[in-house]
């Protein structure tokens, strides 16, 4: 149990021109659950195999507990890392594989046997014990990784990817049952994923990550209340935040001819997101040609061109939808960025105006 | 097409197992009757004696080379050869795979061109290295010089590349250093490559001819292909050869690598079908 604290942790690969990880900052409590997350290629792998000592870290200083780790080999950091692939020594039992780590750091014999125990029964994994790895189906082999893990009561636990194998359906199970066990035992955790949805529902932090860099760091509500770039709003949240070109004419927020807002900016364009489930389809305001229509059961998500901008909008209601809709807009739910950066702009929104006025 | 297909492949066997059988029967008659009668596929009476005689009796200029003396030294050989190749060559596909020095890969291209080079090829300077380092008429002598081997390099280098890193990184994890990984992940993982090898090892070490035959002067170092050989040699006196002998001394050298061949395939199958990659 610790924390972990990466200072401007960077890493360039040799023969590589640019760096893969730059500039990292990163404080985590401890007994703290951190996701990173962010597109194939964004480096959440390489930074995790930097903490765990298993890629050299060109720049910057990580410390686990109050050690600095950058030189030690990854069985002197006490930590444990769980693979994508699981990583099980095929030619040994599930006992064995669970036993390898505390067997190596000169455990007694009744030690062992204790602690395997506890995991595997912490895990439901007891009628396994003596089992091959190659026995056991994709989800028990999880599991023992999961086990390996526990075993050794480490200062943190490491996953990449750890569910990305498994079908949709366990995939949601075992994520609950990794929480629930992190929770439980109150160690620390950095966890890689590029699914938005596992990022959302583990983390107490989360960690987004773009081309090498942070975007935002927040609990996961508050990323997606309040996105920091285009990237991260594009990023969390399905479907995906619509990003349209506005401008501001004279306090007034203008999208495709129509003034959305008022709002307290100096006049020129701006980037504005709109999650689907703060639109409705109304009687009148923004008008917008739908183009295809998903359903998903609860509920359904209609995708439309607003003056030739995607716009996506999610409806609950059953009946049939017409070629031409309006959307109404609350100007308190609305999300501006600078176009240019991708940042976003604190602007202050007026309360609502009298109507979706024609200019 | 089917009885076509069954008289094809009994046609085969055939072919291949008749000169066993041959070999087996004409061992277990009396060389005058297999001088006068050619060949046979029936058994004879003689089989006790000749094979007690090939086993035990006491033959060559010294009088002290028995057939059991010849069979221990192929067995001494082709243990040595396997063991020693299969340890080797682990060795070195292991510093080649998981170490990074400098030439590694030219290292390795250069064992690996060795391979073009037959035994034959440098039979000669090893035989004066050897001399010089005294070890003429020793089994270190007879087996040290043959032991590099690219080919069990090559294999074991390859198959070491195909284990996945996450593996290595596990190990390195759970704490364990080179040698660790080395013995307890590496060396299991590793049972069918070393069982095929072993078996390709061991026949090409116990079918050592040329080499023993320069390296020893010393009769008590005499393998069965030798000894087979000198029986044969007879032939250039007046004497009628010991055909039964030869015969029976060729089933006797045919026995410990068929027996290889069936533990370790048995090994090897099993351990193709267990790995599950
Ligand atoms: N061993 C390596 N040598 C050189 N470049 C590498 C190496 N490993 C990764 N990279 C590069 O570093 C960048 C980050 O890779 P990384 O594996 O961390 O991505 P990731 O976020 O984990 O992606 P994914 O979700 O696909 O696993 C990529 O551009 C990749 O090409
Ligand atoms: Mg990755």
């Amino acid at each position: 149990m610790a924390h972990i604290t990466l200072k401007d942790v960077s890493k360039t690969y040799s023969g590589s021109a640019h760096s893969a990880v730059s500039g990292v900052d990163i404080a985590i409590q401890d007994g703290e659950f951190i996701v990173l997350v962010g597109p194939s290629g964004c480096g959440k792998s390489t930074l995790l195999r930097m903490v765990a000592g298993l890629e050299a870290i060109s720049g910057g200083q990580v410390h686990i507990g109050d050690r600095l780790v950058n030189d030690l080999d990854p069985a002197e950091r006490d930590i444990a890392m769980v693979f994508q692939n699981y990583a099980l020594y095929p030619h040994m039992t599930v006992r064995d594989n669970m036993a390898y780590g505390l067997k190596n750091r000169g455990a007694s014999r009744q030690e062992l046997a204790q602690r395997v125990q506890e995991a595997a029964t912490l895990l439901e994994l007891g009628p396994y014990l003596d089992r091959k790895p190659r026995a056991l189906s994709g989800g028990q082999r999880q599991r023992v990784a999961m086990g390996r893990a526990i075993v050794r009561q480490p200062a943190a636990f490491l996953f990449d990817e750890p569910l990305s194998n498994l079908d949709a359906k366990l995939r949601v199970t075992m994520r609950m049952e990794i929480r629930k066990l992190q929770k439980r035992l109150g160690t620390t955790a950095l966890y890689v994923t590029h699914d938005q949805l596992e990022a959302m529902t583990l983390a107490d932090r989360l960690v987004v990550l773009n081309g090498g860099q942070i975007e935002q760091i927040g609990a996961p509500l508050e990323v997606y209340r309040t996105p920091a770039s285009t990237f991260v709003a594009s990023f969390i949240g399905a479907p995906a935040m619509s990003l349209l070109d506005a401008h501001v004419e004279s306090g007034r927020l203008v999208l495709a001819g129509h003034q959305v807002a008022r709002v307290h900016a100096g006049d020129g364009p701006l980037t504005l997101g709109l999650r689907a489930e703060d639109l409705r389809i109304a009687p009148q305001g923004l008008p917008m040609d739908v183009e295809f229509i998903e359903e998903l059961g609860a509920q359904r998500v209609v995708y439309g061109l607003v003056d030739g901008q995607r716009l996506a909008v999610v409806e609950t209601g059953a009946k049939s939808i017409s070629q031409r809709v309006h959307i109404a807009i609350d100007p308190q739910r609305l999300h501006l960025f600078d176009t240019v950066s991708g940042r976003r702009r604190d602007i202050v929104v007026e309360q609502q105006i009298p109507s979706h006025a024609h200019l | 097409m089917k009885p076509f297909d069954h008289l094809v492949l009994i046609l085969g066997v055939i072919f291949l197992c008749l000169p066993v059988v041959m070999a087996l029967m004409s061992s277990t008659h009396a060389a005058i009757d297999i001088h006068t009668n050619g060949l046979s596929l029936l058994p004879g009476g003689d089989a006790m004696a000749t094979y007690g005689k090939v086993l035990t009796h006491r033959g060559g200029f010294t009088g002290d080379v028995t057939g059991l003396l010849m069979l221990r030294n192929s067995l001494i050989l082709g243990l040595g050869f396997a063991i020693g190749k299969i340890v080797l060559s682990m060795m070195a596909a292991y510093a080649l795979v998981y170490f990074r020095f400098r030439f590694a890969t030219a290292l390795f291209w250069m064992i690996f061109t060795t391979l073009l080079l037959p035994l034959e090829v440098r039979i000669m300077p090893s035989y004066q290295v050897m001399a010089q380092l005294h070890l003429l008429n020793t089994y270190s002598g007879l087996i040290i010089p043959l032991l590099a081997s690219a080919t069990g390099t090559f294999f074991f280098r390859q198959f070491f590349r195909s284990v996945p890193d996450e593996l290595l990184e596990a190990a390195r994890i759970d704490g364990a250093g080179p040698v660790k990984f080395f013995i307890d992940i590496l060396i299991p993982l590793s049972k069918t490559m070393m069982s095929a090898i072993f078996i390709i090892m061991f026949i090409y070490g116990w079918n050592q001819y040329l080499w023993p035959l320069l390296m020893t002067t010393d009769e008590s170092f005499y393998t069965l292909m030798r000894g087979i050989k000198s029986i044969l040699q007879v032939w250039i006196g007046s004497q009628i050869p010991d055909y039964n002998e030869a015969f029976a001394l060729a089933v006797l050298a045919m026995i410990p690598p068929v027996a290889v061949v069936v533990v370790f395939q048995r090994m090897f199958i099993k351990g193709l079908t267990e790995s599950d990659k």
